[in-house]
């Protein structure tokens, strides 16, 4: 198979981090190569390589790019680096091995879509991010690639950092241009879109770090040599952040359609001797969890997992083995979407709550077999009615761990102790 | 009373100035305050952040209370942030939060009696590949192990 490291190649590579190591490395070769280009032209391209939005939806990112208004208002990009969705941890590597990659694509991007002023949001928890993006935006500003008329070029453009300050919520764009604005990180209506009314309410284009960074590759190859790798409706190459029971669990960039399994035993070393595959989470716990049978045929691409009813998402591959408890692990993805509800749609935060306090009765053994259609019911009741997908993203994972592991849930609810561990998890750490 | 040291105070009047809206200002002034007051936002904190840069105690306390890295009650010296999400609930992170506290004879959210700790669960950090992970202040600590976590509470100190 071709190499496929189209941005992580150098990343092993401790130099890549400064300005001086990434121009050895052919840094901001592609700035150069954008500032001769008329924006319109790199939109097209991004639009003509297919890239679809790598922070979760999918979204096509040149026909994001292309919604902006021509009206003349100043308009606003935001990378998304907040990083939440359990399982995820891609674009904390890019920003601690690779800052001048974001920073570069993040100017590209900007020219594309002529804004003026960019920011970074990083959610609160990644201080190293925050520190290598500082220094390396510092450096970016002394060279000449940020401020006034970039590399002579005329192109005035302004990138800040701002540190989140941990909610799950703020990752969702609405979310994220609420809290910038110095309120609540609560998700606001759409439409509007933020490309319409975003930031101060002016035009704004929100994309990940994962995004923007595949800007650079795209230049280089043009879209037709992007093209190359992925599939018709899944272009390029993706980072799959890829933890839980593999013997080498990290971050490997692989093209778009690839085997779900290959990604396992070839990248990660394959499970632990003598354990077997039970399941996979294939993209953040958001995404509905696959059978080890549903595996065996996945590939890693939008269209493939969305005909096997779950998602891509952020590309977070959670592994799981013959040894663990698929009703403990729900309990504590509940867990996680309650926490984190904003709690402005009713749907939203008593669904998550219910569905949270259901699977801690099963958990504690006050549960009755009922419960288990009533956590369907609830799930089912809470999609698609909200503000924002927070109150899916629980709803999914909930419907399809019952309905692919009923006998997990039937036995725990009976015997009120663990099918796999033989656990009683009543008072123990939940 | 709380009151910024001369530091503090021009760090939050320059993160005023940086943004077209001075409520932008008011995360990066809690993380200033809340630095400045051994780790946690005190309703006098509120006031004092209320009077300098001219926005009503309400609004600050609306997103003090909204995000979780403020710290609304006392914290230990050390404050210990077990991820007990998915991936860190698989490789026993939630025994190992159990087993700090036991060692450290606190409840979680509590501090010990010698003030040095505060042990608190929380969610996802982003660094799954080596679960189980803690934050320690600016810091991550990652692959913990009950060996590991005594051989750092032996350090922190
Ligand atoms: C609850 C929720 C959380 C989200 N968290 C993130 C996140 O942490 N990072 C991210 O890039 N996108 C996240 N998203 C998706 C964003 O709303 C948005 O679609 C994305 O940033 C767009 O960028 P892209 O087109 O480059 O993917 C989240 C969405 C929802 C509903
Ligand atoms: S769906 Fe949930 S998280 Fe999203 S806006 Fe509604 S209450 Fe808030
Ligand atoms: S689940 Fe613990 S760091 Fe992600």
């Amino acid at each position: 198979m071709m190499e496929a490291k189209l941005l992580t190649q150098h990343y092993d590579k401790p130099q890549y981090k400064t300005l001086k190591g990434y121009l050895e490395l052919d840094g901001y070769q592609m700035l150069k190569k954008a500032l001769k280009m008329r924006p319109q032209e790199i939109i097209d391209e991004v639009k003509a390589s297919g890239l679809r939005g790598r922070g979760g939806a999918g979204f096509p990112t040149g026909v994001k790019w292309g919604f902006l208004p021509n009206n003349g208002e100043p308009r606003y990009l935001l990378c998304n680096a907040d990083e939440g969705e359990p399982g995820t941890f891609k674009d904390r590597l890019m920003m601690e091995r690779a800052p001048h990659q974001l920073i570069e694509g993040m100017i590209i991007s900007a020219f594309a879509v002529q804004s003026a002023k960019s920011y970074i949001y990083v959610r609160g928890e990644y201080n190293q991010s925050y520190d290598t993006l500082e220094k390396a935006i510092r450096e970016a500003y002394e060279a000449g690639y940020l401020g006034k008329n970039i590399l002579g070029s005329g192109f005035d453009h302004d990138l800040d950092i701002y540190r989140g300050a941990g909610a799950y919520i703020c990752g969702e764009e609405t979310g994220m241009i609420s809290s910038l604005e110095g309120l609540k990180g609560q998700p606001k209506l759409k439409p509007p879109f933020p490309a319409i009314q975003g930031y101060l309410r002016k035009p704004t284009i929100v994309n990940n770090v994962e995004t923007l960074a595949a800007v650079i590759p795209i230049l280089r190859d043009g879209a037709a040599g992007y093209r190359k790798y992925g599939t018709e409706k899944s272009a390029g190459t993706k980072l799959f952040s890829v933890s839980g029971d593999v013997v080498k669990p990290g971050t490997y960039e692989v093209p778009l359609g690839y085997p779900l399994m290959d990604l396992i035993n070839k990248e990660c070393g394959g499970l632990r001797p003598g354990r077997r595959l039970k399941a996979v989470i294939p993209g953040g716990s958001s995404a509905p969890v696959l059978t080890a049978a549903e595996c065996e045929r996945a590939t890693m691409d939008y269209e493939n997992l969305a005909e096997l009813k779950s998602m891509l998402g952020s590309g977070a591959v959670i592994v799981i083995d013959d040894s663990k408890c698929m009703v403990d692990l729900l309990h504590v993805i509940l867990h996680f979407y309650h926490h984190e509800s904003c709690g402005q749609c009713t749907p939203c935060r008593e669904g998550t709550g219910w569905l949270e306090k259901i699977s801690k009765g099963i958990i504690y053994g006050t549960a009755k077999l009922q419960d288990l259609d009533l956590l369907e019911r609830v799930a089912e009741n809470m999609k698609g009615r909200t503000i924002c997908a927070l109150s899916d993203a629980a709803a999914l994972p909930t419907i399809s761990f019952v309905q692919k592991f009923r006998d997990e849930f039937e036995y725990f609810i009976r015997e009120g102790r663990s099918k796999v561990r033989g656990k009683i998890y009543a008072q123990m750490h939940h | 009373m709380f009151k910024l040291s001369a530091d503090g105070l021009a760090k939050v009047k320059s993160e005023l100035e940086r943004y077209e809206s001075k409520y932008s200002a008011i995360i990066p002034a809690l993380y200033i305050a809340q630095k400045e007051n051994k780790g946690w936002v005190s309703p006098q904190v509120v006031e004092h952040l209320s009077d300098i840069m001219d926005i009503p105690a309400s609004r600050i306390d609306e997103v003090l209370k909204f995000y979780t890295m403020f710290n609304q009650r006392p914290v230990g010296k050390h404050h210990i942030q077990v991820c007990c999400n998915v991936s860190c609930a698989m490789k026993e992170a939630r025994e190992l939060t159990d087993y700090i506290c036991s060692k450290l004879q606190v409840k979680e959210g509590d501090v010990t009696a010698d003030g040095h700790f505060t042990v608190t669960r929380v969610e996802c950090l982003g660094s799954c590949d080596t679960a189980p992970v803690a934050q320690i202040g600016d810091r991550y600590y990652e692959n913990l192990s009950t060996d590991v976590v005594d051989q750092l509470l032996k350090e922190l100190k």
